[in-house]
């Protein structure tokens, strides 16, 4: 519990009034989390030094590794891969899969909680697909939607939109049952409940299923491209296994790190902001 | 006036492994302005006896009567309060006093009025604009007392409300919120497990027997020669032991 004395206390605009106790409990705080940065940043600047270095002195064959330099390089001659055009169509296919699966995956669930019997019904027919690798229906989806970016963003939404049905049903049916109760009392509608209870103690849950749904999105386009083989990193990886060279799938993995690190970030600071806005945890 | 009427209230609901007779055959009624007390063995249907009076729940057979009407779902004339307070923490506490009248479509010029002037009579004025986990526990249960009142019901409904709170925080909960019961005039039916709570709020004491409960006793409490009678001070007051005796025995016979 939260005492508001306490909080008035070390309100800031009041430097004198911190304690030297504070002050330095303070600076350790600080100072601790400067150094999980540099660590951080460390770990991995020593991983691309250590890497590099094997590959100049030949402990590992950068004909297979590749190597941090001719990675550089890759990615500084882009034009000559045509990289921005596939990372363009990569970011084009996710972002699209990303949105319709959380977009579809709250309204799906939205309907399922206002019916339970439509929910009972369901149920198995979501649980089967949910365990069931949605790559298989690849060339069914190619054939529905043509060897495209149709089928790409289908594949990306077909692996995001179960997991997050499932995942924001689940939330909405946690919801606290005094809530619902005490909304009833003041004789709250099915749909005020959903709007003035339901959806904000479930904020939490929507920023969550969203954060998983980068890394699936992801991995649906990847997987999209790998099959229909025709522009995008995915593609671009396939491409330079195939003729190998490596620097060019190396160079693709590490763009689409940086992709998945920013969207991930992006939704983090929505969650930040939508926490200012409601006041929510 | 008998604001609330229980006419031979039953309720049985179906479980997945058989009936359950939660209880049969309640009748009584309660004054504008009384306080009246539920206690019970547990699993008497203490809160499934509210849930009915609330109107949450059909009841099975008999019905009850609000304002001398018989009531078909949930009434406006009556509030509910629950076992924890039940705040809405992504409001502030102003938007979650007003959170009933919002539901209802009723928050005008004079129904705000009145949420300021409870909030600021009961010492919550300078934190209309705070969320919930900024508060503590005692003054999250009268925000959410402000906001069942604000509601403008003609009788509370309180299920366990205090059982959440450490016992310090529940004494002095309970003195507030007689307080404000009594200063608003209110008429008030409290569920609880606590003999002591129940005497010291009460007009009156429903005693319930084992399930399917049955209305044993109706004990109307009284304490002569007290002067300001409030739940603490009416706890050193003699008759309140002889009350509890027979409370306690009254509640051992099912057990």
């Amino acid at each position: 519990m939260h005492d508001p004395q306490a909080s008035r206390a070390t309100r800031p605009g009041g430097p004198a009034a911190l304690s030297p106790a504070r002050q330095a409990y303070l600076r350790a705080r600080r100072r601790r989390k400067a150094l999980v940065l540099c660590c951080q940043l460390g770990f991995l600047l020593a991983f691309f030094a250590a890497w590099e270095l094997s590959a100049r002195a030949g402990l590992l064959d950068s004909f297979i590794f590749s190597q941090p330099s001719r990675i550089a390089a890759t990615l500084g001659s882009l034009a000559q891969n045509r990289l921005p055009m596939h990372l363009a169509v990569t970011l084009y296919e996710t972002l699209t899969g990303f949105v319709l699966g959380a977009g579809l995956g709250l309204g799906v669930s939205v309907a399922l909680w206002w019916s339970p019997f439509v929910a009972r019904v369901a149920e198995p027919y979501l649980v089967v697909l949910n365990s069931l690798p949605k790559i298989a229906l690849g060339p069914v989806i190619i054939i529905i939607a043509g060897a495209g970016t149709g089928a790409i963003i289908f594949m990306a939404l077909a692996i995001s939109l179960i997991v997050t049905v499932l995942e924001m049903l689940a939330g909405f049916r946690h919801t606290d049952p005094q809530l619902i109760t005490m909304a009833r009392t003041f004789g709250a509608t099915r749909r005020q409940l959903l709007c003035k209870v339901v959806l904000p103690a479930n904020m939490g849950t929507l920023f969550n299923s969203l954060k998983i749904n980068i890394g699936l999105s992801l991995v649906g386009v990847i997987a999209g491209e790998f099959l229909v083989s025709k522009a995008g990193l995915g593609y671009l990886i396939v491409y330079g296994g195939q003729v190998f060279q490596l620097d060019l799938v190396m160079a693709s993995v590490l763009i689409l790190a940086v992709v998945a690190a920013l969207m991930y970030q992006a939704v983090s600071l929505l969650q930040r902001a939508a926490a200012r806005r409601f006041g929510g945890r | 006036m008998a604001v609330l009427q229980a006419q031979g209230l039953g309720v049985t609901y179906q479980a997945e492994n058989g009936e359950v007779r939660a209880f049969r055959d309640i009748s009584f009624s309660v004054e504008a302005g009384q306080f009246i007390s539920i206690v019970g063995p547990s699993g008497c249907g203490k809160s499934t006896l509210l849930s009915a009076l609330a109107g949450l729940l059909a009841p099975t057979t008999g019905q009850v009567l609000v304002m001398g009407k018989p009531a078909a779902g949930i009434s406006p004339h009556i509030g509910y309060m629950l076992q924890r307070d039940a705040l809405l923490e992504w409001r502030t506490i102003w938007q979650n006093v007003l959170f009933g009248l919002e539901v209802r479509g009723q928050v005008n010029d004079e129904t705000r009025t009145r949420a300021r002037r409870l909030l600021d009579s009961y010492g919550l004025g300078g934190f209309a604009d705070k969320y919930p986990r900024q508060l503590s526990g005692g003054m999250r249960q009268r925000a959410s007392l402000i906001r069942t009142l604000a509601a403008g019901p003609d009788i509370l409904l309180l299920d366990e409300a205090f059982s959440a709170l450490d016992y310090q925080t529940r004494l002095q909960v309970t003195e507030d919120v007689y307080a404000i019961l009594k200063r608003e005039g209110a008429t008030a039916l409290m569920v609880t497990h606590d003999i002591p709570e129940a005497i010291s709020m009460a007009d009156r004491v429903l005693i319930l027997s084992a399930r399917p409960g049955r209305l044993r006793e109706d004990l109307p409490i009284a304490f002569p020669g007290l002067g300001r009678r409030t739940p603490l001070s009416c706890r050193s007051h003699p008759a309140f032991q002889t009350y509890f005796d027979h409370i306690w025995k009254e509640l051992k016979r099912d057990a």
